[in-house]
């Protein structure tokens, strides 16, 4: 009693096949972290693996103690020295790694074995780190048979591989209901619980706060999605379709930036028309904008609106994020601008000069400043300029070089030239970076807005009017904003595959698996404490707070332990109807204390109980006849059964004599 | 600590030897995790916490999958020991000092197999065996013994933790059978005191006297001075001699011809060496103790008569 917890059993040496299993189960484990993790490490751990592997064939000693201590050691080095410390993701996966692989050497006992499987447990949680499509979680589920399986051979050895596995699978499968009663009751935190290392967030694509030419053509190379959307009504039509990201206002030459106060005074304005409503779901892209449709007139919770009209979270998305908007398509912000601010939409860098002699001369010959707009369009669409996603090189004076002798561009080369146009010639202006269109998804209804439409556009501010959006791109290229990139720029270009227009069959398989994608994202994946308040109380709990979730949750999971302990308890095998009313019979007879005994045959037991009440003689000696023949002699059937059942159930027993 | 001893008495249904055959009822099974279990539990509490702080959605279902997979082990292991049916079997008597096999019937009623199912008695080795669907299987719990006189096995402890080694079902039972533990034979007595029934009436010593009749298979019991060490060498088995003669030579065993200083259980052990030496030469002998009297015979039923006296004198 005193160590009951201590079973011996976790001492006894481990079996040859049980080692084959966890070295299996750790390969099987190990495999994905091959593509993540550093290359010396992968190259330890092969080696590692390799050696065990070959102690186990020639039944060869463990290495000594010290070596594995002195294998922490460098391992340990070594995971700091690529790292530069300790705590963090990737450090942590590769100190698990490590270990897990250490531990496969040292492994002897029972006891090591277990420590084995938790760690593969835990590495198999480590993939989620890096990956949570449904293609990770189908492999994991796998690993996890496999891995208990190995966990149940620990527990007895004898058994062939191939019962392990079934029962292994046998006992998932019934963990999956607790699972999804945990997944949907558990009450969820808000994560993060503290500060991320800086390494959490690397390799998120996106708009970034500075555009330089080429910046956004390479952007549109990506086929990966930016963000998702959902309209309560209609989608509105594709060119009103602007995605309104960073507002670029410092330009020195050759890089546009963003402004640095952002002030959340509103703009002012009037919003004209109805609200659009929809709610984005945001991949994670490490910088604090969210995107909406132009113009963002309400912040979501934890987000504001700046005097730019940009929706700014207060800390940078590093997790899928819904968020629900509104926005008016018709509002156009800024009319009381004030002069300062208007003034600062004026500065230029003192290159490109021959851009701004043209814009100098055009300001003279002009009256007002629409009309510059629309000359300048206007010298878009006639003159000689090409929307392109491989444009030529650009010197100091890029402007100047790409207005009047290269013309060739993507959007940013026309936006940052019309903007540095319309500076130049007096008229307050800026960049405007962003999404435009999207493809709307038939299977699920979403707007799925990828990285390859990404777009830059200007804002000119018109006296009475306020800021005016002016997309150049859209004299050049007009089916860059009605139908989408792929048919605007020319044939041959190198176009993220799942952008291009041909291949329909290809794109109706694409919308569906995305449409399930985004299922999984949205529900799996984004099931956070809001949608879990929002699914519950739809479910009708009437206030889904910690408290309820978790009575209901555990009431659910007695439920299940309830089911599960009927199945443990249930008899598989039904004996014999004969046998058991021959039974029944000895406990009727129990009452007066002529139980049949263990050892007594039907011969011995009636004469004991004729003995003892000859009363019963007649009527006992013909059911004892009747199940001697069913028992031991050839009568058989369903009637005679029945008609012992029945004769014993007759059987009229005085309580006392 | 009475109360505790009480508690517990009352808690795992400790109430002496049961009548048999004993069954594993589902009250009279407890479970817990074991230590590996609680290890289990902690992972999955830290699983828990990056979980959260990295919001993975995915990272939530493997963990809530993991614990549905403990509860689900702890069904398992409780269904592994649930309703076997335990009989008492067979028991050899030994000699005091001896290991005490108890024979243990079980029964597996049920369909499924039961896996690892560790038996222990408290002071004895444990014994790890599988149960077929539908079989009994015969089992013995080693116990060694002390001292003289009837042996119970007290408390038997059944336990598993098959499947995933998580949980630890466990069970007591008190099964309701005795071992006679004999007198441990002593190891240099005097001579085995004879007596010659002859014409002339009068004892006379000695072991030469017999006429030698033949070899049996040698016996635990027997006296190594009666081993057939030629036929040894020669047969490569233990060989008893025999000696007839066995009408003419009587043996009383007489408690009281014993001296007092020796005290109770050496003139019990002596007494035992002597009783062995008789039955191994074929004397015929008696047995007297206070208050007890086995007249003189012969064979295995008088040895085992003799023995058991031997055993429970004084209780």
């Amino acid at each position: 009693m005193a160590n009951r917890n201590a079973h011996p059993g976790n001492g006894l040496s481990l079996a040859r096949s049980q080692e084959l299993w966890l070295l299996a189960c750790a390969v099987l484990t190990l495999a994905p972290d091959g593509a993540r993790a550093p290359g010396w490490l992968i190259a330890a751990v092969a080696l590692a693996l390799l050696w065990r592997t070959a102690i186990w064939w020639r039944r060869a000693a463990l290495p000594p103690r010290w070596l594995l201590s002195l294998l922490v050691l460098a391992g340990s080095v070594g995971v700091y020295l690529t790292h530069r410390q300790f705590f963090g993701k990737d450090p942590g996966i590769a100190l698990l790694i490590l270990f897990l692989a250490l531990k496969l050497l040292e492994m002897h006992r029972i006891r090591d074995g277990l420590a084995v499987v938790f760690l593969c447990y835990f590495l198999l949680f480590t993939h989620f780190l890096d990956e949570q499509g449904m293609d990770v979680a189908g492999i994991t589920l796998i690993a996890l048979v496999v891995i208990t399986a190995t966990l149940s051979n620990l527990a007895h050895a004898g058994r062939p591989l191939v019962d392990h596995l079934r029962l292994s699978a046998l006992m998932i499968a019934q963990a999956i209901p607790f699972m999804l009663v945990l997944f949907l009751l558990f009450p969820r935190v808000q994560g993060p619980l503290w500060g991320m290392p800086t390494d959490a967030y690397s390799g998120m694509s996106g708009l970034s706060d500075s555009m330089t030419p080429g910046s956004i053509s390479s952007l549109s190379l990506s086929g990966e999605i930016a963000f998702r959307a959902r309209f309560e009504d209609e989608i509105p039509p594709k060119p009103q379709l602007y995605w309104r990201g960073p507002v670029l206002r410092l330009f020195d030459g050759r890089t546009w930036r963003i402004g640095t106060q952002q002030e959340k005074v509103s703009p002012g304005g009037t919003a004209s028309g109805p609200a659009i409503r929809y709610t984005v779901t945001l991949e994670p892209h490490n910088k604090p904008w969210l995107f909406a449709l132009e113009m963002p007139l309400a912040p979501p919770s934890g987000a504001f609106v700046s005097h730019e009209l940009q929706v700014l979270s207060k800390t940078p998305v590093r997790s899928r994020l819904r968020y629900d908007m509104q926005s008016h398509i018709g509002f156009v912000p800024g009319v009381d601008e004030a002069e300062p601010v208007r003034h600062r939409h004026l500065d230029l860098p003192g290159n490109n000069p021959r851009t701004r002699a043209l814009a100098e001369q055009w300001r003279r010959e002009a009256t007002q400043a629409e009309a510059i707009i629309q000359r300048m369009l206007g010298h878009f669409r006639t003159e000689r300029f090409f929307y392109t996603l491989n444009p030529p090189l650009l010197g100091a004076n890029g402007i100047d070089q790409f207005l009047f002798e290269t013309r060739r561009g993507f959007c940013e080369h026309y936006a940052s030239a019309f903007v540095f146009f319309m500076r130049a010639a007096g008229i307050p202006a800026r960049v405007v970076t962003g999404y435009q269109g999207g493809e709307r998804n038939p299977v699920d209804g979403y707007l799925i807005v990828r990285q390859s439409d990404a777009h830059a556009w200007a804002e000119v501010w018109l006296e009475g009017k306020g800021w005016t959006r002016v997309d150049p791109t859209a004299a050049v290229a007009p089916n860059r904003i009605e139908v989408g990139l792929a048919s605007a720029v020319p044939a041959g270009e190198p176009l993220p595959f799942l952008v291009r227009a041909d291949l329909t069959w290809l794109k109706q398989l694409r919308y569906r698996w995305d449409a399930i994608t985004n299922t999984w994202n949205q529900w799996v994946l984004g099931y956070d404490p809001q949608r879990q308040r929002e699914l519950l109380s739809r479910l009708g709990m009437p206030q889904p707070d910690w408290k309820a979730m978790t009575v209901v949750m555990a009431a659910l999971c007695g439920l299940l332990l309830l089911g599960l302990t009927a199945w443990a308890l249930h008899r598989r095998t039904r004996i014999d109807p004969v046998q058991r009313a021959w039974n029944r019979l000895s406990r009727r007879l129990a009452r007066i204390g002529l139980a049949r005994r263990a050892w007594e045959g039907p011969a011995d037991y009636t004469r004991r109980v004729t003995q003892a009440r000859p009363e019963l003689s007649p009527a006992f000696a013909a059911i004892a006849g009747l199940y001697i023949d069913l028992r031991y002699g050839k009568l058989a059937g369903k009637e005679a059964q029945q008609k012992l059942s029945a004769m014993i159930a007759d059987l009229d027993i005085p309580e006392w004599r | 600590m009475p109360l505790v001893a009480a508690f517990k008495r009352w808690l795992f249904r400790l109430y002496g030897p049961e009548p048999s055959p004993i069954v594993l009822t589902q009250r009279r099974i407890y479970v817990l995790p074991t230590r590996p279990g609680l290890a289990y539990a902690a992972a999955l509490g830290l699983m828990l916490v990056g979980a959260i702080n990295y919001n993975l959605g995915l990272g939530y279902a493997l963990i809530f999958l993991l614990a549905g997979l403990g509860l689900v082990t702890l069904l398992h292991t409780f269904r592994n020991l649930v309703r076997i049916e335990i009989s008492p079997g067979r028991v050899e008597p030994v000699f005091a000092g001896d290991v005490v096999q108890f024979g243990l019937q079980l029964h597996n009623r049920r369909g499924p197999g039961r896996f690892a199912i560790r038996l222990k008695l408290a002071d004895g080795e444990a014994v790890t065996i599988d149960l077929a669907p539908e079989a009994s299987t015969a089992i013995y719990l080693p116990l060694p013994s002390r001292k003289r006189g009837w042996l119970r096995p007290g408390r038997v402890t059944l336990e598993t933790r098959y499947p995933l080694c998580l949980i630890r079902a466990w069970s007591y039972v008190e099964p309701d059978m005795r071992c006679l533990v004999y007198p441990r034979p002593e190891t240099s007595p005097p001579p085995l005191p004879l007596m010659a029934v002859g014409e002339s009436g009068a004892a006379r010593s000695g072991r030469g006297s017999d006429d030698f009749a033949g070899l049996r298979t040698h016996q635990p019991a027997d006296s190594p001075r009666h081993v057939a060490w030629k036929a040894v060498a020669r047969e490569q088995s233990l060989l008893t001699k025999q000696f007839s003669g066995a009408g003419t030579v009587q043996a009383w065993l007489d408690w009281d011809t014993l001296p007092q200083e020796l005290g109770v259980e050496t003139r019990l052990s002596r007494l035992t060496r002597w009783l062995l030496d008789a039955h191994a030469q074929g004397l015929a002998y008696g047995l007297r103790l206070p208050g007890r009297e086995i007249p003189l015979g012969q064979g295995e039923r008088q040895l085992q008569d003799c023995l058991e006296a031997l055993a429970v004198h004084g209780e």
